[in-house]
């Protein structure tokens, strides 16, 4: 059967993980890694796992992306890098899967607005943050059922599974997670914590989402939704779990998560990373799915939307 | 004061050390009062701490810039609101704030500085000061007083405290803090780390102690801080502060004044304000008791003692243990949800082995510790 080749661009944990993510695809094919750096261990993986690879950057894969019929790509590198990546990209009809807090594209939660991106042809997704795959599905359960005025989410995260990217960004990862809560989530106002912690052996990543709706919460039916998204969540990721709640305390519903993953090249510890991964796959399948049937053809485009 | 001593202050080995004493009721205080402070209380509290001489005092939610949230509770003002009803009527003192990169923001910080605060501990987990490096950078553009602070500390030994406080003054932090935040900490752990940093750290960087007094020792710790190169000492005023609270000030600066440590403030006035400002404000007696003596003996994060309690009366399995549980699953600071989840699933486990007559009706004592 034919599958939709693939670029991925940014050749550390992330890129490795999509590696095995995308080889058990059964509509994806990775055929490309970018790197910039030639000696870097994870162009070696890519290599050895049978890719193309590059170490000069993107610019190193646009002369192949014609020839080797490269449609959609992932973007594990930098916000800052992301941009022109995906206008070098874009411009040759190359959908963008963007795993960075660039967020050019529109916000993409899997079971909360995929489809509807899919329908709208855009060419660039941002998938947001590790957190904000994590909660945002339990917080959009709850305001689909009931206004929610304001959802607050706490991200545990093993110290092991955080890269010095993330580390030395940490502003950004609340603000774009706060930001895709209201937007994507669609409470009134979102906020978001994250915790990284060091112990050993490392702890599973943990999300605790608390969620204060309009009026007393309407139990059976918020309880029956979300019940319903985790369902829907863990049908791309196996590891994610209900460990307590949804607990109702007035106006507030609680909601404590865990998120396992599936030990594919990340321990499983890091769930963060691997719902990233999971997500951003997930993404690119419901693409390439309708690109095979032949219900949408990619375009070049000047800039993403 | 000190005329019947038949040892001189003078004569006594610390004589003439200087240190500067940074009063905490206004900020670890918030958390004894589940920040619930009105901006009255504050601006009295404050204005005598600053009568008597206290150069540095704390003012924010107790988790710091960004703390208002059903995590850490919301206080009854801003931050914003607090620190420049404070600072606007400070003569001497400046007003710090507290910052947790991954609670609070640089937006955060830049807001508080317009509100008047001039100095800021940057907080992290005592391995994790590498989440800092833009708050750091930040509060140094913004011309404040910067210190790293971190947390937990006797979660690292003295070597990684050393690296850690060094990558804080890479950043540019201008004092490094060892934080007790567990009240765990034995005079000879404090002096090892501090020692420790002394080493490796610039000369001219300070370095502070932050005690609190679960296992009674927020004194004795302060002391051999100082004897170890400690400048800065953190302390609040009768111990309003989290646990069984912070170092007391007034003890410490009367402690100091016997040894001939220069503090500079006014130990009749400090203890006047423990007795007539600070005691009456407290909900409970901000003291070692059971639970608070658990904090330091289990070394957990000492803000979690209300949080425990209150899931304790929410699903009926005794604060203590969940204390002891979430120091077992060295769950830090900031991870106060983990309270409830940990109670709940704790209640689960002992509902289904009272079931299977496993657990007698009453809850068995635990052994363990974190």
């Amino acid at each position: 059967m034919t599958k939709i080749k693939c670029a991925l661009i940014g050749s550390g944990n992330i890129g490795t993980d999509l590696i095995h993510k995308i080889k058990r695809s059964p509509v994806l094919d990775p055929v490309w890694m970018v790197g910039i750096d030639p000696n870097s261990e994870g162009l070696a993986r890519a290599r050895d796992m049978g890719l193309k690879t590059t170490a000069e950057g993107v610019d190193g894969l646009l002369p192949h992306v014609d020839a080797d019929g490269i449609q959609i790509a992932f973007d594990a590198t930098s916000a800052y890098v992301h941009a022109e990546n995906s206008a070098k990209l874009n411009a040759l009809g190359v959908l963008m899967i963007d795993l960075t807090p660039a967020a050019i594209g529109p916000l993409c939660v899997p079971p909360v607005n995929l489809r509807k991106y899919a329908d709208e042809r855009v060419m660039n997704v941002n998938m947001i943050s590790c957190a904000g795959q994590a909660t945002i599905p339990i917080v959009h359960a709850v305001s689909q059922v009931q206004p929610v005025r304001y959802a607050e989410i706490i991200a545990s995260l093993a110290s092991k599974s955080i890269g010095p990217g993330t580390r030395a960004n940490l502003d950004e990862f609340t603000y774009t997670t706060s930001n895709a809560i209201e937007v994507v989530g669609g409470a009134k106002k979102g906020k978001a914590l994250a915790i990284i912690n060091p112990a050993e052996p490392p702890m599973i990543m943990r999300n605790t989402i608390y969620c204060l709706t309009e009026g007393e919460p309407d139990r059976d039916t918020i309880t029956d939704s979300i019940l319903g998204m985790i369902g829907e969540v863990q049908k791309y990721v196996p590891g994610y779990r209900l460990v307590n709640g949804p607990a109702f305390e007035g106006d507030k519903v609680a909601v404590f998560m865990e998120v396992a993953g599936l030990g594919d090249y990340l321990p499983t510890y890091a769930g963060n990373l691997d719902i990233m991964t999971a997500a951003a796959t997930r993404t690119a399948e419901l693409f390439a799915e309708e690109i095979l049937a032949g219900t949408l053809t990619l375009s070049a485009t000047e800039a993403a939307q | 004061m000190t005329d019947f001593d038949p040892i001189s202050p003078s004569a006594r080995p610390l004589a003439g050390k200087e240190i500067i004493l940074h009063d905490m009721c206004l900020r670890d205080g918030m958390h004894a009062k589940r920040e619930q402070i009105t901006i009255a209380q504050m601006v009295t509290l404050a204005t005598a701490l600053d009568d008597a001489g206290v150069p540095y005092l704390q003012v924010t939610h107790g988790a710091g810039l960004g703390g208002n949230s059903l995590q850490h509770g919301f206080a009854l003002a801003s931050n914003e609101e607090y620190i420049s009803a404070v600072a606007s009527r400070m003569k001497r003192a400046k007003v710090s704030v507290l910052l947790l990169p991954g609670l609070g923001t640089m937006k955060d910080l830049h807001a508080a500085f317009d509100a008047g605060a001039r100095s800021v501990h940057v907080a992290t987990h005592c391995t994790e000061a590498d989440t800092a490096p833009q708050h750091i950078a930040y509060a140094r553009k913004l011309g404040m007083d910067t210190t790293g602070f971190l947390m937990m500390a006797h979660l690292n030994d003295p070597k990684g405290i050393a690296e850690q406080g060094k990558t804080f003054e890479d950043y540019g932090a201008h004092t490094v803090y060892v934080t007790d935040s567990a009240g765990y900490m034995l005079p000879e752990d404090v002096k090892a780390r501090i020692g420790a940093l002394r080493e490796v750290l610039k000369p001219e960087t300070e370095i502070g102690f932050h005690g609190h007094h679960n296992m009674g020792m927020g004194i004795a710790n302060s002391l051999v801080a100082i004897e170890a190169g400690a400048t800065r000492i953190d302390a609040s005023v009768a111990g309003l502060g989290a646990g069984a609270g912070n170092t007391p000030l007034e003890v410490l600066a009367a402690v100091c004044d016997r040894m001939g440590i220069k503090t500079g403030v006014d130990l009749f006035k400090l203890m006047d304000i423990a007795e007539e400002i600070v005691t009456p404000m407290m909900d409970h007696m901000v003291r070692v008791d059971r639970d608070s003596l658990t904090l330091g003996y289990a070394g957990v994060y000492s803000t979690f003692l209300l949080h425990a309690k209150h899931a304790a009366r929410e699903f009926g399995v005794p604060a203590r243990d969940i204390l002891v549980e979430l120091g077992r699953k060295k769950m830090i600071g900031g991870q106060e949800d983990m309270i409830q989840d940990t109670a709940m699933t704790m209640a689960k486990a002992r509902a289904e082995a009272k079931e299977s007559g496993l657990l007698p009706a009453s809850s068995q004592p635990e052994r363990q510790v974190g």
